[in-house]
């Protein structure tokens, strides 16, 4: 059985009704699982998170700078599904994936005030190459570029938390992350997973 | 002649190790570095300003100093000018380099893939993206 999706475009190969389908909504309600694990291990309250704790003033400038790439690709994926260059169910998927960074932010947005910080809010505006982006597989690509830079931004972010519980918890929205990656460089029709780590 | 042998050996080894050692900060692989900057691209890109400032034009800017961009209050008092080596020690360890910096990221350890890094960034800030208004 395979999950495969086809391009050039909205070529995909699979029905909404396909048993394939149902395999990926699965697939996508457990992701959805594990990132209420990691946002019940950010906001359980514990004492190391409590405010005042002297590591959590660097704790709190790593966990902006994830909610600041998590709200520009919130940004990203709204200019993707409103270009109308993504046909159904590519469409969906990107508003799920949205849907995913939306409950990143939130619950690092809620941990960071938590930790006594200022979430960093959504700019005004961002600058996104729109120019470039003339099809459903640009789109697919800039979405993935986005998230392979994802991946290492949180690859690069988890071993700086002083505390442990966050730092699982970033490694939870990393293996999101990545999920999204393989997913739509298989929509591209290439190697979802092209090599055994990341960098 | 016996004396001069040494010295030099000793003076093309010392030109060796310098060589080498130039190579780490000048050379680099561009090729390389753009495979090692998809890394950067959650915040980043060249030409225009995202989560983290464009790097178009980095090479010999003022750290801080692309207009209109928000940066930390600890990136503008650094007075750094980037060039190969404030760019090296920077990126293997953004938050002890410049602590209180909004780059929250471990760096990039690997001192060839720093000059990799480095190389790519030179080498893009002459491309056509760069070069577009």
């Amino acid at each position: 059985m395979s999950s495969r999706i086809q391009t050039p475009d909205a070529s995909l190969v699979i029905a909404p009704d396909a048993p394939e389908m149902e395999t990926r909504r699965s697939f996508l309600g457990k992701s959805g699982l594990l990132l209420s694990g990691a946002a019940i291990a950010l906001l359980a309250g514990r004492d190391a998170l409590a405010k005042g704790n002297p590591s959590a003033a660097s704790d709190v400038n790593v966990l902006n700078s994830a909610l600041g790439a998590e709200l520009e690709a919130i940004a990203a994926y709204q200019v993707g599904a409103e270009s109308g260059l993504l046909q159904k169910p590519v469409l969906n998927l990107a508003v799920t994936f949205q849907g995913h960074h939306k409950e990143h932010a939130d619950v690092l947005a809620k941990t960071i005030a938590k930790l006594g910080g200022q979430p960093v809010s959504a700019k005004a505006e961002y600058s996104f190459p729109v120019d470039t982006l003339k099809n459903q597989n640009d789109v697919l690509r800039f979405a993935a570029m986005l998230e392979k830079g994802a991946v290492s931004a949180y690859l690069g972010a988890v071993p700086l938390f002083n505390n442990r519980e966050l730092a699982k918890a970033a490694a939870s929205i990393l293996g999101d992350e990545a999920m999204h990656w393989a997913i739509l460089r298989n929509a591209l029709g290439e190697d979802p997973v092209p090599s055994a780590f990341m960098s | 002649m016996n004396v001069r042998i040494p010295a030099l050996l000793g003076l093309a080894l010392g030109f060796a190790v310098g060589t080498v050692a130039a190579d780490v900060l000048r050379g680099g692989d561009p090729q390389a570095g753009e495979a090692i900057y998809s890394r950067c691209l959650a915040c980043h890109a060249l030409a225009y300003n995202r989560t983290g400032p464009k790097h178009c034009g980095l090479l010999g800017r003022r750290a801080g100093g692309v207009a209109g961009f928000e940066y930390s209050a600890a990136m503008k008092r650094t007075n750094w000018i980037w060039d190969r080596k404030t760019l090296d020690r920077f990126l293997a360890d953004p938050m002890k380099a410049v602590p209180g910096t909004a780059m929250g990221y471990a760096g990039v350890k690997d001192p060839q893939e720093r000059a990799d890094l480095i190389a790519y960034l030179e080498q893009a800030g002459t491309s056509k993206e760069c070069r577009s208004p």
